[in-house]
């Protein structure tokens, strides 16, 4: 009991960190917002795209949204951070993170739009358009709204796990959350700095559980 | 041409229209869905003011009728004419055409997200491009029209399916239609809630709006259309006043189509 309070809740070794794991902590943040606003925005204008029924478009578009969808993430994002520089294309890995995660959410925003844009019912689409919206004007203010309030629920916990996939940017030397308390517990042979790693996900993560938690609620009693 | 329309071609232009002029034209209009044709040439015109009614067994065409007259289905031949224009032609603005040719749906189709008063601004905000504040007065104005003041923010999901019907055409009457079309606007109702849709009806016919309705209420269309057209096989069979058409049919299917309803 006692060699384990001081390997994992170590203050003394915690605090010598503290700036290290903050600044990973903002690392982090900084991640999620961009993949969460890219993915989302992605997302649905793939599937916007995919309702102008395109035939070349849309298979296009289903190729990439399954094998995005099929293949591990951590091994998009170890071949696209490795691989790409001998096709003479360098990117950061905090680049690399934000295009490899962002295309996963926006592969599964895609996926779960198409079925919540196909279940609004048609007399939608046609009031719309009898009062003269434009396509766009009636998918922002009439379809999307019904949509997204349709998925409300599984998108949240998509967007929860690919919150908790920017801890696999530690991969690709990006010094977020996980990157710093794994070199802290390195240099202070202390496992400590991953305690508090842990506590910095939480404050980051249990709000989103909680507001899931709601939308969940909201669908059971719709 | 009538005492009737006279007297409505002057109210008319006290109000500041056109006389008599034909608001929805349509030239032998052809309608296939593949190799059904649903649609034979038909030829129609509809005159300011006037409330004409499609009667017609179910499939025979009616509701494809109306749907082309504001391209919710595209003809397959003939001319739309709405105000003397071709609708049909590629450089047309079609979302503006619309705005002047109103459309109430069979299933009201209300925007289940937004309240009442936000069903009827919607579309003045964004086609008419009236702000928020003029676009709620005439919200207001249009709901107590109907007479449903004391619903506007409510969201449909609270309002019965007559007060949806009626929001639905607060929501039409509001961007100032040429002409509107009603596509078997009460079949959706419960029997009592018929009443107070039909109620509104008269009441804009009555202000002269011009009508163009698909309905099933053949009471109501023998007091209050001005003509019936009645459709069988995608054309149109015969048409006249309520008088000709109830009490003097020609045609033996039109015959046969009001014996099925039990009207003669």
């Amino acid at each position: 009991m006692q060699s384990f309070s001081s390997n994992f809740l170590n203050w003394d070794v915690v605090q010598t960190y503290v700036p290290d794991l903050l600044a990973g902590m903002w690392v982090t943040i900084k991640l999620t917002v961009i993949i969460l606003c890219c993915g989302l925005l992605a997302g649905t204008g793939l599937a916007l795209v995919r309702m102008a029924r395109l035939r070349l478009l849309n298979v296009a578009i289903i190729v990439f949204v399954d094998v995005v969808r099929a293949l591990p993430p951590l091994m998009l994002m170890v071949v696209a951070y490795f691989g790409l520089p001998y096709l003479g294309i360098r990117l950061t890995g905090f680049a690399v993170a934000c295009i490899v995660l962002a295309s996963v959410l926006a592969a599964f925003t895609e996926e779960l739009l198409w079925a919540g844009l196909s279940t609004v019912s048609v007399g939608q689409y046609e009031a719309a358009r009898s009062t003269g919206l434009t396509f766009l004007q009636m998918m922002r203010s009439v379809v999307l709204p019904q949509a997204f309030r349709l998925i409300q629920a599984p998108l949240a916990s998509r967007i929860i796990a690919t919150t908790k996939n920017t801890a696999l940017a530690s991969v690709v030397a990006v010094p977020e959350l996980l990157s710093q308390a794994n070199t802290a517990q390195g240099y202070s042979g202390n496992a400590s700095p991953l305690t508090a790693a842990s506590l910095g996900y939480l404050i980051i993560l249990l709000p989103m559980v909680v507001v899931a938690r709601r939308f969940e609620r909201r669908r059971e009693a719709a | 041409m009538s005492a009737e329309t006279l007297v409505r071609d002057a109210a008319s232009e006290v109000a500041g229209h056109e006389p008599a002029t034909a608001v929805l034209e349509l030239r032998g209009l052809h309608k296939s869905f593949g190799p059904l044709s649903v649609l034979r040439g038909i030829d129609l015109v509809v005159r300011e003011g006037e409330m004409v009614f499609l009667i017609g067994p179910s499939g025979s065409g009616k509701s494809t009728l109306l749907r082309c007259c504001n391209r919710l289905e595209a003809p397959t031949g003939g001319a739309v004419l709405v105000e003397g224009r071709d609708i049909l032609g590629p450089k047309v603005d079609i979302n503006q055409i619309r705005r002047r040719i109103g459309m109430v749906f069979q299933s009201f189709n209300l925007y289940p997200h937004m309240t009442a008063r936000q069903n009827v601004t919607l579309a003045l905000c964004k086609v008419a491009r009236k702000s928020k504040a003029e676009a709620d007065v005439i919200a207001r104005r249009m709901l107590d029209r109907v007479g449903l003041s004391d619903r506007i923010d409510y969201y449909p999901r609270a309002l019965s399916g007559g007060q949806q019907q009626r929001v639905a055409i607060a929501r039409t009457l509001a961007l100032e239609p040429r002409i509107v079309l009603f596509d078997e606007p009460t079949s959706a109702l419960d029997p009592e809630l018929v009443a107070g849709v039909l109620g509104v009806m008269r009441m804009l016919r009555d202000e002269g709006m011009t009508m163009v309705v698909v309905s099933h209420e053949m009471r109501f269309a023998r007091e209050a259309a001005d003509r019936i057209v009645f459709m069988a096989d995608g054309e149109i069979v015969e048409q006249g006043t309520p008088g000709d058409i109830f009490s003097a049919p020609r045609h033996p299917r039109l015959r046969a189509f009001l014996s099925s309803l039990g009207t003669i």
